[in-house]
């Protein structure tokens, strides 16, 4: 391996060096600074004599002195099981005090494109005890569903509620028989921490030791004031490890990426420091397929067991979700969870706003044999009647309710109780799918039969509360 | 792709710089968009830029770890696909290699890269029956025999549009692969069952014809109010969520198309699953034979090389133009163009061009309106009739369709689908605006209607779009004061235009019965809603009140006539409930 001391140009997180042999594309190298510390980068464009390098760690200290050496590799991620259970940095070194881990194999960290002939399509429904997610926007196996939010917002007590109460429930009567003391249908949980502050990282760590999660984690950390370029190796390093635990160890794996949002400003930093032109609002024109490249690597894989489930965390720069972060996410992503600024002034735990709320994958993951026959149905009719509720609230505004007809008074008080009943429930309470579907139909019964024109007649026949429902609130 | 007859390789290139999916060689003898291997692993890339000893190819595989100084060798050959029988029930990536051979060939779930396989079946026989016989004269893309390629689909033989023709000398009934002679020529020419053809190059027909046959779709919102024809274009633009997907896929299931392409173009993994998964599943209305039987799928899904991505659009138009040839409708979707556009915009930058709108190439619009060209019902060199249908979904960034990609795409494309995200957000699918959206094909299209479904089609159906409009306008009203201050008829108008919008325009495409609705029950159920709307204001003008006519408890019955499944009968039995409760309040 031959050693450089040819840096020509520093700037920004890259550097620029003079090479005499090829060096490949994407190859790992590493400087050492004159100071005696190692930085680790990568060879972002490689041309004869040439190669621009970017630092993950960040290229203070480097000077001209600094010696470069090219490992010949793309970067790798050491993988193995034992991986279960530890906290790492955001390059991947241990952090946690723990014996060093022993790889069973290294991994490249880009991870090659899953063959879409290979795919298995998820529709594994997955109970998170949340309403307005198991009842409104399943999610499945094999998904990838972000949560879009914004700064100061309670996405992270969410996130932490998901991966608490997640757990698919058919197949606990399935594999409890076979062992006692299995896990069942639990998750292992990959937690990727992009530039969160450290007070929102011991939140994470303080749930993941208080219920016993972090046995079966594997947790990567890049902080606030760690690098920011190292950001964009911590999501691939975390996923590398799902694919390997699911695909290689037959795991299902839940993978929490926190915070996109930081992520993806590295990006920009990045290709502003090497005067790229810039696409909208100054990231990069390729976002999309950087973005894509991480969003991609969940699903399911026929004839493999196991399965990588991704919740990405995004906060929304000014709560636009039109900012290409949360646009870019959403045309990747198979729908999105909206935490909502002012369901949360009222209180509303958690705050999810249902409406610009999307799971793509519902409809094949819900319904008679996997959850209940009428869940397509009651979600339909409370999307339609929510949705109203909320068109009438800018009129009551503007005209009272006197001037409105008594069926949009109905439809008032249902948006209402729907808020107040079925979104608001806390962080510790977890809901079964039959529980979630009740509550929706004790508010359905607040409006005539005849309006639930999305629900089939023979299941009104059954569900249909007659009684007027008042009684029921009384709690 | 197509395996182009290696004879004439150049082994001289050397990299000189690798830039993601661009990369330049020295000392490279080629031509512009010739196929070429790059690296020691012989990724294929394709030569975009020629400059002095300097070569641009782009690649169509990652490049990590490939450096300057390993070799680059030329095919000298354009990038083509392979053309034959064997494009059915297949699914390729975007330069034409199957995904299962590919699977197969690598051994494992992910894509590996340089490994390459044939566009088509090179060993696989199939059952060749002529339709000529020796002595007779053939000529460019005549058809010189049958394939029985799939259960719904008979592959036409044809004269290569490159072949002159002549007299035939020899043509016999067997078993063949497609590399074998099926025909001989007196000029010497020979002909087997594969073609190849440059994707970058539209294949010869002649000219066009005004187009007067619908798409028939299935669906009520574009059937009864925007119909595309077959051999027109279509773009659905919309933000994320709304969905242009299930649009698309609605289309590839119950278009009365012989031949669909279906081209995810830098979209999701699992929506192709899903295609593979359900369509074999799936019956074409028409035949009764499996969907999958009629269907050629491209999947250059978002996380595959961006070069391939940007050249899946040609692959997939190349082969619905080679079974146009043969005389089929064949109808093309494209999801999205969008990230077609962003690969155009992704290479060009690499390749430091001068940005034009937004960092898109200047070329763009270029670009696009030769794409949708190559639609069009044709009048084919061998005398018959074909058509391509192409349908491009659009995802503007924000939702806002002033961008270049939407704005290009619709001064080319005559019929838009604006789907909305207000309406998606209320679970009003299919999410197509009615206020927005236009068919420039109604007119042509309205003898075919008036023929086929219903002598007032065009009639019921402005009936729809005047209640709809004056709807629109009232809102307004609403809006400041409340419906209950509105007269009784504006108030009734509006039930009936809910009704409409809920029990006509809206329909779901999850449902058995409701995804997928031939146009005489569209034209019905339109029917059924006016027919309420009569009897109501019949009411009205009796001295009715409002209040009493929504209490009719047939009405709400009209939502129910979607998921109907002896239709016919349910409508004729509401019809007639409708007529009779409203009478007697009376
Ligand atoms: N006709 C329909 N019937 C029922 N549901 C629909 C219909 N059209 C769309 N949907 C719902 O909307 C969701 C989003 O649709 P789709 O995936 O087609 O959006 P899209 O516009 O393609 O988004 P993207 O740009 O992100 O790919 C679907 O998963 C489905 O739940
Ligand atoms: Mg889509």
């Amino acid at each position: 391996m031959k050693e450089y001391q040819t840096i020509t140009e520093i700037s920004g997180p890259l550097v620029f060096a003079e090479v005499d042999e090829p060096v490949g594309y994407d190859e790992i190298v590493e400087i050492e600074t004159p100071d005696g510390r190692t930085l680790r980068g990568q060879v972002l464009e490689s041309s004869d004599g040439l190669v621009s390098i970017q630092v993950f760690e960040g290229t203070g200290g480097i000077d001209r002195n600094a010696s470069v050496r090219f490992l010949g590799e793309t970067m790798k991620m050491p993988v193995t099981e034992d991986l279960l259970g530890r906290v790492m940095d955001g390059s991947g070194n241990p952090i946690d005090g723990g014996p060093d881990i022993v790889p069973d194999e290294r991994r490249d960290i880009v991870g090659a494109a899953i063959n879409p002939y290979s795919r298995e399509y998820p529709e594994e429904f997955i109970q998170t005890g949340v309403s307005s997610i198991d009842g409104m926007n399943t999610l499945v196996r094999g998904q990838k569903l972000p949560i879009f939010s914004g700064s100061g917002l309670p996405h992270n007590d969410l996130a932490l509620q998901i991966a608490r109460q997640a757990t698919v429930p058919e197949e606990d009567d399935v594999d409890e028989s076979d062992e006692d003391d299995e896990e069942g249908s639990e998750f292992a949980v990959i937690f990727g921490a992009m530039g969160i502050t450290q007070e929102e990282a011991n939140e994470f760590m303080a749930d993941f030791e208080r219920t016993g999660a972090l046995e079966r984690s594997v947790v990567f950390m890049n902080l606030a004031d760690d690098p920011a370029v190292e950001r964009t190796v911590t999501p691939r390093l975390a996923l590398t490890t799902a694919e390997y635990l699911a695909f290689d160890k037959g795991y299902h794996v839940l993978v929490i990426l926190t915070d996109i949002t930081n992520y993806c400003e590295a990006l920009r930093e990045i290709g502003a420091a090497r005067e790229e032109v810039p696409g909208r609002r100054g990231y990069p024109g390729y976002m999309y397929t950087d973005l894509a490249q991480l969003y991609e690597r969940a699903g399911r894989i026929e004839g493999r067991e196991g399965s990588v489930t991704q919740i990405p965390i995004l906060t929304m720069p000014s709560d636009d979700i039109t900012h290409p972060i949360p646009d870019l996410t959403g045309y990747i992503t198979e729908g999105q969870i909206i935490v909502d600024r002012s369901l949360n002034s009222q209180g509303i735990e958690p705050p999810i706003n249902v409406l610009p709320s999307l799971s793509r994958l519902m409809d094949d993951g819900i319904g008679e044999g996997l959850t209940r026959e009428d869940h397509a149905d009651v979600s339909d009719q409370l999307y339609a009647a929510y949705a109203e509720g909320e068109d009438l609230r800018d009129l009551v505004n503007i005209v009272g309710r006197e001037a409105l007809t008594e069926r949009d008074n109905k439809f008032l008080d249902f948006a209402d109780r729907f808020e107040n009943e079925f979104v608001q429930q806390g962080y510790d309470t977890n809901r079964a799918i039959e529980e979630t579907l009740d509550v929706g139909w004790d508010l359905l019964s607040m409006l005539p039969k005849e309006e639930l024109n999305r629900i089939d007649e023979d299941l009104i026949a059954e569900h249909y509360r007659e009684e007027t429902p008042e009684a029921a609130t009384a709690d | 792709m197509s395996q182009a007859d290696t004879e004439s390789v150049d082994e001289g290139g050397v990299i000189e710089s690798v830039s993601g999916p661009v990369v330049t060689a020295t000392d490279l003898d080629a031509r512009m968009n010739d196929v070429v291997y790059v690296g020691e692993e012989g990724l294929m890339g394709e030569v975009i830029e020629i400059e002095g000893n300097l070569t641009t190819i782009q690649v169509y595989e990652e490049t990590s770890g490939v450096g300057p100084g390993e070799p680059v060798t030329n095919t000298g050959e354009p990038l083509s696909v392979d053309l034959g029988p064997g494009l059915l029930d297949t699914i390729y990536d975007g330069v034409q290699r199957p995904l299962d051979e590919l699977e197969e060939k690598m051994q494992s779930a992910f894509l590996d890269r340089g490994v390459d396989a044939p566009g088509i079946d090179l060993e696989r026989t199939w059952a060749f029956t002529p339709i000529v016989e020796v002595g007779d004269t053939v000529e460019s893309g005549d058809i010189i025999g049958e394939v029985p390629e799939t259960e719904s689909i008979t592959h036409k033989v044809m004269v290569p549009p490159d072949i002159d023709g002549g007299e035939i000398t020899s043509i016999e009934a067997g078993e063949f692969t497609v590399e074998e002679t099926v025909a001989e020529l007196d000029t010497g020419e020979t002909i087997s069952m594969h073609q190849e053809w440059p994707v970058r190059s539209a294949r010869p027909a002649n000219e066009k014809q005004t187009p007067t046959e619908p798409l028939v779709s299935g669906q009520r919102v574009q059937d009864g109010l925007f119909p595309i024809a077959k051999g027109g274009t279509a773009a659905i633009p919309g933000p994320f969520g709304s969905g242009k997907t299930v649009t698309q896929h609605q289309l590839a299931k119950w278009s009365d198309a012989d031949i669909v392409v279906y081209v995810g173009c830098g979209e999701r993994g699992n929506e192709m699953t899903e295609v593979i998964e359900d369509f074999p599943e799936l019956e074409d209305p028409k035949t009764g034979k499996p969907l999958m039987s009629r269907t050629c799928l491209i999947a250059n899904t978002s996380n595959m090389p961006v070069a391939a991505r940007e050249s899946c659009i040609y692959t997939g138009i190349t082969i619905a133009e080679y079974f146009r040839d043969m005389g089929y409708d064949v109808a093309l979707m494209a999801d999205s163009t969008s990230r077609w556009a962003e690969a155009m915009r992704e290479i060009s930058s690499r390749l430091e061009e001068m940005p034009g709108e937004e960092g898109y190439p200047a070329y763009l619009a270029a670009a696009l309106s030769e794409f949708y060209e190559r639609a069009g019902k044709f009048n084919l060199i061998n005398g018959g009739e074909g058509s391509i249908s192409v349908i491009g979904a659009v995802s503007p960034p924000g939702g806002d369709f002033s961008e270049p990609v939407t704005q290009n795409t619709l001064r080319i494309v005559k019929t838009f689908w604006a789907l909305d995200a207000d309406l998606a957000e209320r679970r009003h699918f299919p999410s197509i605006n009615w206020n927005e959206s236009y068919s420039l094909y109604r007119q042509q299209l309205d003898p075919w209607f008036r023929d086929t479904v219903a002598e007032d089609y065009p009639e019921v159906r402005q009936w729809a779009v005047d209640v709809l409009d004056e709807e629109d306008e009232l809102q307004e009203i609403v809006q400041l004061v409340g419906k209950d201050a509105l007269p009784e008829d504006q108030q009734l108008t509006l039930e009936v235009a809910r009704y409409l919008r809920e029990a006509w325009l809206q329909q779901n495409a999850f449902h058995d019965v409701d995804t997928y609705c031939e146009p005489q029950k569209t034209y019905r159920m339109l029917q059924a809603i006016r027919t309420f709307n009569d009897e109501a204001f019949s009411a009205l003008d009796a001295g009715v009140p409002v209040d009493e006519i929504q209490e009719a408890d047939a009405a709400p019955r009209l939502n129910r006539m979607g998921t109907a499944e002896a239709w016919d009968e349910f409508i004729d039995d509401l019809e007639s409930d409708l007529e009779s409760q409203l009478r007697d309040l009376y």
